[in-house]
């Protein structure tokens, strides 16, 4: 089981001061995060990717080598990267990059994005959201696999004997997790390639996502990838913590009010209640989490918000002492209790290059 | 036998409001009007969905993209209705925003074939054709299937006998029940699913995939999870028939 955190890089003024951090202080402030969560000892950091403001994290790989140079553990990760507007061409180029620089320590989480203008200033049309998934995908999954790749489809010009170089690492292409928030083709996408399929389990209520989990996990037993339990989840989550509840809540709730995705509607004890948002002791959100468990299955990843709405960078660093000082290292301890030995754990390349060894040695030439 | 449900909106705001009162008449003569004419005699419930008391809730799911629980439940009694019940008050030559703000968090297609009444209330008959250039092409847009006679009740149909050249309002109301009744009982074209988000709002307008024969457009009902979904060999032929 890998936890970490996902961040949207969103630049939003602090509620509480006016003040709105600098593009480049927001940058740096990003990179410090990821730096925090491999000291406080969690596996995973992923960002977002987005090209408008207040957001900066237009260039994922970039800040992602720059960490990968600063760190030794941490798998480094987006959520999510746009297989809508991206070629897929240069995500494969890009991310077999960042994945030999890295040493392997490279998984991506898919996605189509959530700002129409976007598609058409990338050429597209945010009508065709559904269908530019599926095809763009199927493109980067034969270039990671394919020395080379003869191609023609609907979104792109065709492509004949074409090598995307570098080649993945140890012949084995990045972990590939499918992140939706509403569509039901996009857990069927993931059951079908038998890769990870990621909720967003933060603006939704637990009843939503598990039916597309539930749907997820059908699917990838029926292509034969195992069975429903073996099927790879990750989940994100919201947590906001104080050693009283009640100061965690007075602390958090200009956040909560004023923050751009989800504030001026729902009070945040209503969201709280039928949302996965946590505010209040680390009890709490360890409480909170373990109910993950019992609501979609064992699952392999957990990732936490802990970035936005203007939070400022001390209080988020604050904020990542605590997730792995006293809610981590718990969750482990409970996740890992009572987890049957055939539910696989998170991905990493170490594992799925000695599994690829593996079956290579038990091919005959 | 199932009963038939019949799903009243009422968008009025002050207790009592008008604009329930003409919504409880309609849904009276349509219950009578129901009872009349179904030779099987099937029980008709009747649920109000009062907007006034969802208020909150739908400017809490249009900030955050889901509904509260009792907006979700109100929600999904008007998709699955047997009919419609709609009635606004007029607000500024037009629905209430309030009535919209409801109507906009259906999907597309979750209203297709519907029968369903438009109905809505004011101060003074001229702000009648209300339901004529907003209401009307509103429920054209969701594709609900509306009955002819829009009912509108100003200030003075409630006493007197209104305007002498026209139709009174029990008049009007008992033909707009009638249309409504006989519409239900026709039955009407089969309901169109719901497919969830952009792909759904693609389907709807996608005709090729529309008239699939192998049914995809429908999509698959996934066992336990109450969704729909398109296998993925049919989601890459249809990229390819392109």
């Amino acid at each position: 089981m890998q936890f970490g955190i996902f961040t949207v890089g969103d630049v939003t003024p602090d509620p509480t001061t006016g003040r709105t951090p600098t593009e480049h202080e927001r940058i740096k402030a990003m990179v410090t995060i990821a730096r925090k969560a491999e000291e406080v000892g969690l596996d995973v950091f992923a960002t977002g990717e987005h090209h408008n403001p207040p957001f900066v994290p237009s260039s994922p790989t970039t800040m992602l080598g720059w960490i990968a140079a600063r760190t030794e553990r941490l798998i480094l990760s987006t959520a999510t990267t746009l297989i809508t507007t991206n070629d897929p061409v240069k995500i494969a180029e890009d991310y077999a990059m960042l994945q030999h620089l890295a040493d392997g320590r490279v998984d991506l989480m898919m996605g189509r994005g959530n700002t129409g203008p976007v598609y058409p200033w990338f050429g597209q049309d945010i009508r065709q959201g559904i269908p530019l998934a599926i095809e763009n995908y199927a493109l980067l999954h034969r270039l990671w696999r394919e020395d080379v790749v003869d191609w023609e489809g609907r979104f792109r010009t065709p492509l004949q004997g074409f090598t995307s170089t570098p080649r993945p690492l140890d012949g084995v292409p990045p972990f590939v997790w499918h992140g939706s928030i509403r569509s039901p083709e996009i857990a069927e996408q993931a059951a079908y390639y038998g890769d990870g399929f990621f909720a967003n389990n933060i603006f939704w209520p637990t009843t939503h996502f598990q039916q597309l989990i539930g749907l997820y996990r059908q699917r990838y037993a029926h292509y034969g990838h195992g069975t429903p339990e073996q099927a790879m989840v990750g989940l994100g989550g919201q947590i906001f913590v104080r050693k009283n509840s009640q100061d965690a809540i007075r602390e958090f709730r200009p956040y909560f009010d004023n923050a751009p995705v989800y504030g001026h509607g729902p009070s945040l004890e209503e969201f709280m209640e039928q949302t996965p948002l946590t505010v209040g002791s680390p009890q709490e959100a360890i409480d909170r989490t373990l109910t993950f468990r019992e609501n979609f299955g064992d699952y392999q990843r957990q990732l936490f918000l802990m970035d936005h709405a203007g939070l400022p960078l001390k209080t988020v660093l604050e904020q990542l002492d605590i997730l792995g000082e006293e809610i981590v290292p718990v969750l482990r301890r409970e996740f890992a209790a009572g987890r049957p030995a055939d539910v696989p754990d998170g991905p990493t390349h170490a594992a799925r290059a000695a599994a690829e060894r593996q079956r290579r040695a038990a091919t005959p030439a | 036998m199932t009963p038939r449900t019949l799903v009243v909106v009422s968008a009025g705001l002050s207790q009592p409001s008008s604009t329930r009162l003409l919504a409880d008449r309609l849904a009276e003569a349509t219950r009578r009007h129901l009872a009349a004419h179904d030779a099987g005699g099937r029980e008709v419930t009747t649920r109000v969905v009062e907007l006034r008391d969802l208020a909150r809730d739908i400017a809490g799911h249009l900030v955050t993209g889901f509904p509260a629980p009792p907006l979700r439940e109100a929600i999904e009694a008007v998709e699955r209705a047997d009919a419609v019940i709609a009635v606004t008050p007029v607000f500024a030559a037009s629905y209430s925003g309030l009535f919209k703000s409801f109507f906009d968090l259906f999907e597309p297609t979750a209203l297709v074939g519907t029968p369903l009444l438009i109905a809505a209330t004011g101060g003074t008959a001229r702000h009648s054709l209300t339901l004529e250039h907003a209401m009307r092409p509103l429920f054209a847009y969701l594709r609900a299937t509306v009955v002819p006679t829009a009912v509108f009740a100003a200030a003075e149909d409630w006493g007197g006998d209104g305007d002498p050249l026209t139709d009174t309002l029990p008049t009007r109301i008992d033909r707009a029940a009638r249309e409504l009744a006989t519409l239900l009982l026709a039955g009407t074209p089969a309901q169109a699913p719901a497919p969830a988000g952009e792909a759904g709002r693609a389907q709807a307008d996608d005709g090729e995939r529309a008239g699939n024969a192998d049914g995809a457009a429908d999509g698959r009902a996934a066992e336990g999870t109450g969704l729909r979904f398109t296998p993925f060999a049919e989601q890459l032929a249809a990229l390819r028939r392109r």
